[in-house]
């Protein structure tokens, strides 16, 4: 078992205290002073209870038939002073822990806005530009505000390094702030249970150094020319919501999958057969309600005017690149 | 109130009928409150919507039907007068006025579920119904529904597949550009935009409305069912004469029992019918 | 050499509740509360074997990242059933159910409860609503949590309404049950019994009943909500449809936040007489401990809002909910300084049920003080969903309940089946399972408190030495648990012979045989202050108490 402590000590991160992960956001340091101030007032109390009660059983302990020496089976003044000041210590406690709250709570009007999206199992970030990351990239000590909702069930998007959660819930907005201080990469949770792979719907957030951040977003936005096109495409198609209902396994969704697709001919609604090649899957983005596989349901929404030609190509490009 | 006597009716475990008489009274009392907070939930969920969308309720409630509502008001309070007259029919031996104004009870009961019945055949008809099964097609809504043949996109819940659904048609809602738009209260305002623009006066999410009538009244006409299978089993006893001066706890139980039902109608007809 | 009122349970054949009458019948449609207690006793140990089992399937997955020895759905579903059945099979009726239906009466000086047609269907609603869980099990489980979140509930396609629908009757066996205890409180209390002369245990299940009757209807409704949601699809919870998932929660914690102290108060109850009777000294503070449990069983209801801290409520109402979760810590201090001060100069015997007394406190006092850091708004939003709430809601349900039912099956046992168990034994599963439990549970608190997010099949490498202490303390409880069930067994065959009144108190159960006869007792027992022990002196030849001045064994 000494095994075990010694390990548990060694992978504690970097910079954290022993309870706590390391603060890298402004928040954290009151988050964490308020953990502290509970935890020796807890600690007090306890050893103050488990003490009195040890002393209590050593020092009175007895042998079967003898009896209690007798004292008060009542004191008011005893029992008004141990409610009293309980009252008053949570009374504190409660003052600070709404007063921190409020940090929490309040974004700064300034702050960079990111869109936040959760879905089955996987963060989306949307920055102001219309760029979709499923990392979270922030500037270090700039605050920054995320508007979330969800695609399906309650999530919850939870950073422990900056003391930040928020249920992310479908059909309405929420939000969460922090302020980096620090670079570096720091974890991204799901708190909220929300089916199979909910402990693998996880993110990073990276927080970049100044004047990184729009470098990374400039070339993260235009990946479309500096990356080869399939992989652009696979980037398209994960955050572009096709992954919702194409499979790249071979599984059948919502929609066909996009495995082995490229090249076959298949039936379509109505008994037609359509070879897939570039021109077909084109029309399948653009004007998705004219030929449907045969064993679909007709419910894809167009993407005329959402994508570009370029995104176009480049799924195009992703979906051969998926052979069989 | 003699102790040495201990007659059939009374349980072993008793001193005196007084103290059985006092118990299930006691009882029957905790169990009305329960009744009350089963009751309260739905109470609740009707507030906290109504708050938060008045205007769903202010259109939705000209679909029922006041009259029938008002004559199934009528109804119930007439079937309180004659349980409560039972119950004192009971408590002077008059077994036959027992008999008889129990039965009444329960043809008031039996007229109240009839009436109930028409007003649910209505609605169903126009599809006035809750969430997903809502399709209306009423007068009033019928040449909106040419132009919209699918007025009601299909319900993310009704997607019985572990996948995700596709986005509703017209919008692809992770493009989220209408965040600041967000809502801030309780309910969801979000899928309102996804609704078609041409609906004219009909606000969106109507099915919210039907969907806490049904519940509500579902649940009130199961009560009556129940309280009408205890007024049932009182008449075979009454007529068996097993009640008596002495002994009438089970009439004087019911009788409360079936007040409730009728208390919570008293609410449900002015918050439902009555929305001015 | 067995003569008089003390020593009965000497002689040879005797009548009493469980020779009473024979037969299959004469116990499932008894309407004898003992009996029924019994019967559910044994069910909801039935319950918590299948819990256990459930929980450390669990930890002996989480005993490595990634796949141990099931997969993620299959995980999903175990913690699921841990859950639903540790909560709703076991703990909630554990103590009023079990203990209570056997005791209340004999404490009361009553010959049964009030209704106990009721009391037997409540039990029959009990074994019905455990068909339909297990019916949900066997057709392959639930995945939801025990919390059935909605839209999740809604949308998932596992057992969802099987499992709910065993929920809702549970929901009724519970309110019968309170519904009973309350009437029988009130109305069968014999002369003498004043209220200020009543046991704290039932001052304990009284506040019990209470939110039993008052909270548990709304669960019921939730759950019935919940089940046309999916049937029918009616909207309410429903986003795509106008409704509201969040208002599922308000009314789901409006039930289970108060269904927390039908857990705890009947646990606290069982330690006020434990401590008091092994100290051999009044309890302290007598009233204060009474009103404690009538305030718990109020503010319970104020507080449910403290589970929806993150799900995006106003500030005013995480405000106000914060503080009034604040105010149920006083009546719950109260309690465990006026146990301290009962133990100041008492005699103090360590016997087994003692020993659960003082790992209560120890174990509860970190389960209370634990609460502080999750009732203040800005540090709960840092652990909210964490395994620092599982280790905290495990120190107070299991460390506080469970502990609290084991002591009072302990204390109960000589006089349920009138025999006695391995003391020695039971001091060294005590033991263990004191251990074994805070090995388990310690360590999640210190990774909840580094970011490790609950109900997680697949972890980060960083917390794999905290998971695999906690298992191993998992396997060093289950040890404790099966010596328990073997020397507890053991003495149903081998055990002592019980005297009337092993430890010496003073409460009226411990006036009749042990076993008790049929009705309870063959006269009037004579109601004295439950907590003097004066009357009472020790007879090593029993080995228990009699009364002073009484015949000799």
């Amino acid at each position: 078992m000494s095994f075990e402590l010694g390990m548990m000590a060694a992978a504690g991160e970097t910079g954290g205290s022993f309870w706590m992960p390391p603060e890298i956001s402004t928040s954290a340091a009151g988050v964490d002073w308020i953990f502290y101030f509970i935890f020796w007032i807890s600690l007090f109390f306890f050893l103050l209870i488990v003490g009195l009660m040890t002393y209590f059983v050593v020092r009175y302990r007895r042998p079967k038939g003898v009896e209690a020496e007798g004292a008060p089976s009542h004191n008011m003044v005893l029992e008004v002073t141990w409610s009293v000041i309980p009252l008053i210590l949570v009374i504190v406690i409660f003052y600070l822990g709404f007063k921190g709250f409020m940090d929490l709570f309040t974004s700064p009007q300034n702050a960079y806005e990111v869109l936040v999206t959760g879905q089955k199992w996987k963060w989306l970030f949307q920055y102001p530009n219309g760029y979709v990351d499923e990392n979270l990239h922030v500037p270090v000590d700039v605050p920054v505000r995320l508007v979330m909702s969800s695609e399906d069930v309650i999530h919850s998007l939870y950073i422990p390094a900056f003391r930040v959660k928020r249920d992310v819930v479908p059909g309405r907005y929420t939000k969460a702030w922090f302020q980096a201080t620090q670079a570096g990469d720091y974890q991204i949770f799901c708190a909220e249970y929300c089916g199979k792979s909910h402990s693998d719907m996880l993110a990073k957030v990276v927080v970049e150094k100044p004047g990184d951040f729009e470098k990374w977003l400039e070339k993260a936005s235009n990946f479309l020319d500096t990356m080869p096109p399939a992989e652009a495409g696979a980037r398209l198609y994960k955050t572009r919501g096709c992954a919702q209902c194409h499979s790249i396994d071979g599984t059948s969704g919502i929609g066909p999958t996009f495995k082995g697709v490229f090249g076959e001919t298949v039936v379509m609604v109505g008994g037609a057969k359509v070879a897939v090649d570039e021109n077909y899957l084109r029309e399948s983005i653009n004007e998705p309600q004219v030929r449907v596989v045969a064993g679909y349901q007709p419910v894809m929404p167009t993407f005329k005017g959402r994508l570009k030609d370029k995104e176009i190509t480049a799924i195009i490009e992703y979906i051969k690149s998926l052979e069989r | 109130m003699s102790t040495h006597e201990h007659p059939d009716y009374l349980g072993h475990h008793f001193e005196t009928p007084q103290q059985q008489y006092d118990s299930s009274k006691l009882g029957m009392w905790l169990f009305l409150a329960t009744e009350i907070l089963l009751f309260a939930g739905l109470f609740c969920a009707y507030s906290v919507y109504r708050s938060n969308h008045p205007e769903i309720f202010v259109y939705a409630h000209q679909y029922l039907d006041k009259t029938l509502g008002g004559i199934n008001t009528l109804v119930l309070i007439c079937s309180s007068l004659t349980m409560a007259w039972a119950v004192r029919s009971a408590q002077t031996n008059q077994r036959r006025g027992l008999i008889l104004l129990l039965s009444m009870t329960l043809l008031f009961g039996c007229c109240f579920l009839g009436i109930k019945y028409v007003e649910y055949e209505q609605k169903w008809k126009h599809g006035l119904l809750w969430g997903k099964r809502f399709h209306p097609h009423t007068e009033e809504t019928r040449s909106h529904e040419k132009t919209a043949p699918s007025a009601v996109p299909p319900a993310i819940a009704s997607q019985p597949a572990p996948v995700a659904p596709p986005p509703p048609t017209g919008e692809d809602r992770s493009l989220i550009e209408a965040a600041p738009r967000g809502p801030a209260g309780l309910a969801a305002g979000a899928i309102e935009e996804r609704k078609p623009g041409h609906e004219g006066s009909r606000p969106s999410n109507v099915q919210i409305f039907f969907g806490i009538y049904f519940l509500m009244t579902g649940l009130h006409g199961l009560h009556v069912i129940g309280g009408m299978s205890v007024i049932g089993w009182l008449l075979v006893r009454s007529v068996k004469g097993h009640f008596t001066s002495e002994y009438f706890t089970p009439v004087d139980l019911g009788g409360l029992y079936w007040h409730l039902v009728d208390l919570i109608w008293i609410y449900l007809f002015p918050l439902l019918y009555l929305i001015g | 050499m067995a003569s008089g009122d003390m020593a009965a349970s000497g002689a040879g054949v005797e009548d009493n509740y469980l020779t009473h009458s024979h037969g299959f019948k004469s116990w499932f449609f008894t309407l004898d509360h003992k009996r029924i207690g019994l019967m559910y006793l044994v069910s909801i140990l039935t319950a918590f074997f299948l819990g256990g089992v459930f929980a450390l399937l669990v930890r002996t997955e989480l005993l490595t990242p990634g796949k141990t020895i099931m997969d993620a759905e299959t995980y999903n579903r175990m913690f699921t059933l841990h859950g639903a059945a540790m909560i709703f099979l076991f703990i909630i009726p554990g103590i009023p159910a079990a203990l209570g239906n056997f005791v209340l009466p004999i404490m009361l000086g009553a010959k049964d409860v009030a209704f106990p047609r009721l009391n037997l269907f409540s039990y029959h609603l009990y074994v019905a609503g455990a068909i339909f869980a297990l019916a949900s099990i066997a057709m392959g489980g639930v995945d939801t949590g025990w919390t059935f979140y909605t839209p999740y509930s809604t949308t998932t396609n596992s057992h969802v309404i099987a499992m709910t629908l065993g929920a809702f009757i549970l929901g009724f066996s519970s309110i019968f049950t309170g519904l009973n205890f309350i009437v029988t409180i009130h109305k069968l209390r014999p002369a003498g019994m004043t209220w200020f002369k009543m046991p704290l245990f039932l001052w304990a299940l009284y506040g019990t009943a209470i939110i039993q009757v008052l909270a548990t209807p709304v669960l019921g409704i939730t759950l019935l909500l919940l089940i046309v949601e999916r049937a029918l699809g009616v909207g309410i919870f429903d986003p795509a449809l106008g409704g509201d998932p969040v208002l599922y929660q308000h009314f789901f914690w409006f039930y289970s936040h108060p269904a927390v102290y039908i857990m705890i108060l009947p646990g606290m109850g069982i330690i006020s007489e434990l401590v008091s009777v092994f100290s051999r000294k009044h309890i302290f503070g007598y009233k204060f401990i009474a009103y404690s449990s009538i305030a718990i069983a109020v503010l319970g209801f104020l507080v449910w809002g403290h589970h929806m801290f993150t799900s995006g409520q106003s500030a005013m109402m995480n405000m106000i909910f914060s503080a009034l979760t604040f105010s149920v810590a006083i009546p719950s201090a109260i309690k465990v300084f006026n146990w301290l001060a009962t133990m100041y100069k008492g005699a103090i015997h360590l016997d087994t049920p003692m020993l659960y007394a003082l790992s209560f406190i120890f174990l509860f006092g970190i389960g209370g003080l634990t609460g502080l850091f999750l009732g203040a708004l800005a540090v709960d939003v840092h652990l909210h969903d964490t395994y620092f709430i599982v280790a905290h809601f495990h120190y107070t349900m299991m460390g506080g309940t469970v502990i609290a039912f084991l002591g009072g099956l302990h204390y109960w046992w000589p006089k349920m089946f009138g025999r006695m168990y391995n003391e020695t034994l039971g001091r060294i599963a005590c033991l263990i399972i004191f251990v074994g439990f805070n090995t388990t549970f310690f360590t999640q608190f210190i990774m909840g408190s580094h970011g490790m997010p609950r109900r997680y099949y697949n972890y980060v490498p960083q917390f794999t030495p905290y998971h695999r202490l906690s298992t191993w303390g998992s396997y060093l409880m289950a040890v404790g648990f099966f010596l328990m069930a073997g020397y507890l067994l053991h003495s149903l065959f081998r055990g002592r012979k019980a005297p009337v009144n092993p430890w010496g108190s003073a409460t009226l159960e411990w006036q009749t045989s042990s076993p008790p006869p049929h009705d309870n007792f063959p006269e009037a027992p004579a109601v004295g202050d439950p907590y003097d022990f004066s009357n009472l002196e020790y007879d090593p030849s029993l080995p228990g108490y009699r009364r002073r001045g009484g015949p000799k064994a």
